[in-house]
């Protein structure tokens, strides 16, 4: 049994150590918001806030998680940040499919927690989350709206 | 020892039996036969009634309005990111007089009521819009229409005493309003009149105007639900592993009883291809499954649903080049052979583009249960509702009103979800869920989608252009060997015909070259082929718009004039060039000295699913690497519903075409897949995204598609601009093959 800290609620998790969070968030805890694309780092559907850092869930196991809060999308709204990143995202209607909205939204929430005014460049070095239906220049222009 | 190789010898293939080859059950003769005329470029007259039912007129199957003041619309599409869900609530919601915004959609269940695309039924071909936009406005037109009449008997006045106001009617002489939501069971009992009146187009409060998406928000908060998210009681989650050769079978699993003892393990079964293991996470079914030590059979020879040990994309390759079989006509106009032979020079390529995956961002999955009343109920992502229905009966052996289907939000699809016979999952959750008597969910990891994603075909076209002595195009002749998912699924060109999925964008073109020879070989693949957004036109527009440079550049003209030239009598394609021209500040090739060094510019133009685009791309070199910095698009849909949307769409085409011209290539050797997974096969990343203009022209033409439009411009625009550039000619995408250096 391992104990993690989620949006806040404290779950006791029965699943092996090396499990990845991401699955203990979708098929445990029924979180299913982050999202699965790649399973190997590669595509950022799966991003969460540890700490306050953007993470790629498929690749951190179940005990590497320790005492951390873990926030997800469930909980973005009720983080000032990420409520805004929310409204941005409305805004300039940067979802298509939507699939791999979640970990922009994670990620873009992180980049602006670390950088509140990110140049193109930042936005360019901390987004690599990757979107198949090509919604990059709106993610952009959604950060920039939400930096104010 | 590529130059031996024929296609009596390397590539045997078997002789095609039709249809029945889509799936190893041969179930698809039926829909086939259904679905081939809306399919065709110009759909047939003649009509497919399904049943007594007149798809897209009854209204209750469409609209249920809630005693709550809600609002739902039964969509005959699957939203997939088009926006389809927000075009269905303007349409209807125009002339029902409610805002859109009130409206939640979902797509409907199997069923004759939503045949609406020429008898059939399916979200594909950039269909939606403009199969529905009439029909849809005269569903809201009835259903007011209805509620007026049924609102007129309540209040004992005449109906032309009264009007509507976003869900009420109004009786504006004495002040009574009532809400549609009271009114809708009187509505609905009452007969449809047959020629309601529809809105006038000016005063459209919603149609035409950029309304906003109806999912954003649950798209940016995790909301929406996909077919990957669905659950449900006491079911059984499964991962596979797929036999790395196509159409081997499992004949061994050496460590079974090991897989069986890990934690959580349900079971270890076999399947048509793979092996599968259920547990009670999907995390522990995926663990044994890549534990499992699986000993296939012998790799077959190639054909439909096998691909033997020896296969390779440029063993195919050079099979499509060396091909000599007889080809048939495709496009034939004037005298090619006489123009050539008075030609003052002659221009020859071959253009080829690869095997492509389709790559959308959610993984595919299944849930099948069979229910205590002999139903069974399947969740997964599809373009074809019905098609699938009556695969998943066939597959579990009950008739097809025994097939209950649910259809979620698609996470992607760019073709990826019709029916792909072993490039789908629900086959397996079915039959998982029959060996183990619980619900099932399949879902494929990353790598076993790779494996098993049916594939844009490798492509290959061999061009001759006949330059006179003015330096203008006299000729073309185009030989294409190859084959399209049309006559692979749905027939299309079985009987000797033309394929048009094969040569789309190569005929038909709007220039004005006055002698033109198109001929087509059909030349099957054992590969599982796809629909990949815009089919045939992802490859064929860039073979020919480049080739198109080619015969400009031999002939010493300016690509873009000469373009203007040659549709001197098309004002339709001449404004649109004009357009993208002005879009980026005036027609200039280069190469040019800008910010960062040279650039340069190329141009193409392409006419797509009922609509036109032109395109413009700069690029330049970084290191050994093109760099695209802006696309600019011209896009002529003739008419729109929702000018945001059409423009997202493009956007989202041109990255996709972007990522296929720079990055995209799904390779075969030894007759494996050689991409896993994003990090060996690499789509475009925020690195290389370019800035996209979009401006929609309004020709008023007839509506054409928009789902797809916007992509075949953008690969043969980067290969011209890169040949202004650089000077080379780059005939085989993608460009990332190709080694520059600055
Ligand atoms: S699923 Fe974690 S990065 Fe792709
Ligand atoms: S919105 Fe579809 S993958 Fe990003």
């Amino acid at each position: 049994m391992a104990s993690i800290q989620v949006n806040g609620t404290r779950y006791e998790v029965d699943a092996e150590a090396e499990t990845p969070l991401l699955w203990v968030l979708r098929d445990t805890l029924g979180l299913t918001g982050t999202k699965y694309g790649c399973g190997i780092a590669q595509c950022g559907a799966c991003t969460v806030l540890i700490d306050g850092q953007a993470v790629r869930s498929c690749q951190m196991p179940l005990d590497g998680v320790g005492t951390s809060e873990i926030r997800t999308i469930e909980a973005i709204e009720q983080d000032p940040i990420g409520h805004k990143v929310v409204e941005a995202w409305v805004a300039q209607e940067v979802p298509q499919c939507g699939y791999c909205q979640s970990g922009q939204v994670m990620a873009a929430t992180a980049l602006l927690r670390q950088t509140p005014k990110p140049s193109d460049a930042d936005i360019r070095d901390a987004m690599t989350n990757l979107c198949r239906c090509g919604t990059y220049n709106r993610v952009a222009a959604a950060i920039h709206q939400a930096a104010g | 020892m590529l130059a031996k190789i024929g296609q009596s010898t390397a590539l045997t293939i078997k002789p095609i039996e039709g249809i029945a080859n889509l799936s190893r059950r041969g179930v698809l003769a039926g829909a086939a036969s259904l679905v081939l005329g809306a399919l065709l470029p110009a759909p047939p007259t003649r009509a497919q009634p399904v049943g007594p039912v007149k798809p897209g007129t009854r209204v209750p199957a469409f609209l249920v309005i809630g005693k709550d003041g809600s609002f739902k619309i039964l969509s005959p599409f699957v939203e997939g990111g088009q926006g389809i869900n927000t075009g269905m609530a303007q349409m209807i919601g125009e002339e029902l007089d409610v805002d859109p915004a009130r409206f939640a959609v979902e797509c409907a269940p199997p069923g004759p009521d939503y045949a609406v695309i020429n008898g059939l039924r399916m979200t594909g071909g950039s269909f939606s819009t403009r199969s529905s936009y009439m029909l849809m406005r005269r569903l809201g037109a009835t259903a007011r229409d209805l509620l007026m009449r049924a609102a007129a008997t309540r209040l004992n006045v005449r109906p032309d005493s009264l009007a509507t106001d976003d869900g009420q009617v109004v009786h504006a002489a004495s002040g009574r309003r009532l809400a549609y939501g009271d009114l809708a069971d009187d509505a609905m009992k009452l007969a449809p009149t047959e020629d309601v009146m529809l809105r006038d187009p000016a005063t459209f409060r919603w149609l035409g105007k950029p309304v906003p998406r109806l999912d954003v928000r649950a798209k940016s908060t995790g909301k929406a639900i996909y077919a990957i998210d669905q659950k449900v009681e006491g079911m059984l989650y499964a991962a596979v592993q797929h036999a790395p050769h196509l159409g081997t079978e499992a004949t061994a699993i050496a460590n079974e009883a090991a897989l069986k003892a890990m934690p959580g393990i349900h079971g270890v079964h076999r399947l048509p291809g793979a092996i599968a293991i259920t547990a009670n996470s999907w995390y522990r079914a995926r663990k044994a499954a890549e534990a499992a030590e699986v000993a296939w059979s012998a790799p077959p020879a190639n054909g439909f649903g096998a691909i033997a040990a020896d296969y390779s994309s440029p063993r195919m390759l050079a099979a499509l080049k060396a091909s000599t079989a007889q080809a048939i006509t495709a496009e034939k106009e004037g005298d090619a052979e006489a123009a050539f032979a008075k030609a003052a020079k002659v221009v020859e390529a071959d253009y080829d583009a690869p095997y492509l995956a389709h790559g959308q961002l959610e993984p595919p999955s299944s849930i099948a249960r069979f229910n205590a009343d002999g139903s069974l109920e399947l969740w997964l992502p599809n373009q074809m509702p019905e098609l699938f229905q009556s695969v998943a009966a066939e597959t579990a052996g009950l008739p097809q009103e025994k097939v209950i289907l649910h259809s979620p939000m698609l996470g992607g699809f760019f073709g990826r979800h019709f029916v792909y016979g072993p490039g789908n999952p629900f086959q397996q959750a079915i039959l998982l869920a029959k060996e183990t008597g619980k619900p099932v969910k399949v879902l494929w990891s990353r790598e076993e989608e790779f494996k098993r994603d049916a594939l844009r075909p490798l492509s290959f076209s061999r061009f001759r252009g006949a330059i006179g002595a003015d330096g203008k195009p006299t000729a073309i002749q185009v030989r294409t060997v190859g084959e399209g998912p049309l006559g692979r699924y749905f027939g299309v060109g079985a009987n000797g015909g033309v394929d048009s999925s094969a040569v789309e964008g190569i005929v038909e073109k709007p220039y004005a070259i006055p002698n033109r020879a198109m001929e087509y070989v059909r030349f099957p693949h054992p590969v599982t082929i796809a629909f990949w957004r815009s089919v045939g036109h992802s490859m064929n527009d860039y073979f020919y718009e480049a080739f198109f440079d080619e015969m400009a550049d031999a002939g010493k003209q300016d690509p873009f004039r000469l373009r203007m030239e040659l549709l001197k009598d098309k004002p339709r394609h001449r404004q649109l060039l004009e357009t993208v021209a002005a879009m980026s500040g005036g027609w200039k090739r280069g190469p040019y000295d800008a910010e960062g060094g040279k650039r340069a510019r190329g141009v193409a133009m392409a006419s797509p699913f009922g609509s036109e685009t032109a395109t413009i791309a700069e690029v330049s070199l970084d290191g050994a690497e093109i760099k695209v910095h802006d696309l600019w698009i011209a896009f002529d849909p003739g008419s729109i519903v929702n000018p945001a949307i059409v423009k997202s769409q493009v956007e989202s085409a041109a990255a996709l075409g972007l990522s296929a011209t720079l990055f995209e290539e799904l390779v075969y050797d030894g007759g494996l897949r050689q991409s896993h997974n994003f990090d060996d096969y690499p789509i475009l990343s925020r690195a290389s995204m370019p800035q996209v203009h979009v401006e929609i022209v309004e020709s008023g033409a007839p509506m054409g598609g928009v789902g797809e439009p916007g992509l075949p411009g953008v690969p043969p625009a980067v290969v011209n601009a890169v040949a202004a550039l650089t000077g080379r000619r780059i005939r085989s995408l993608p460009l990332s093959k190709a080694k520059f250096s600055s």
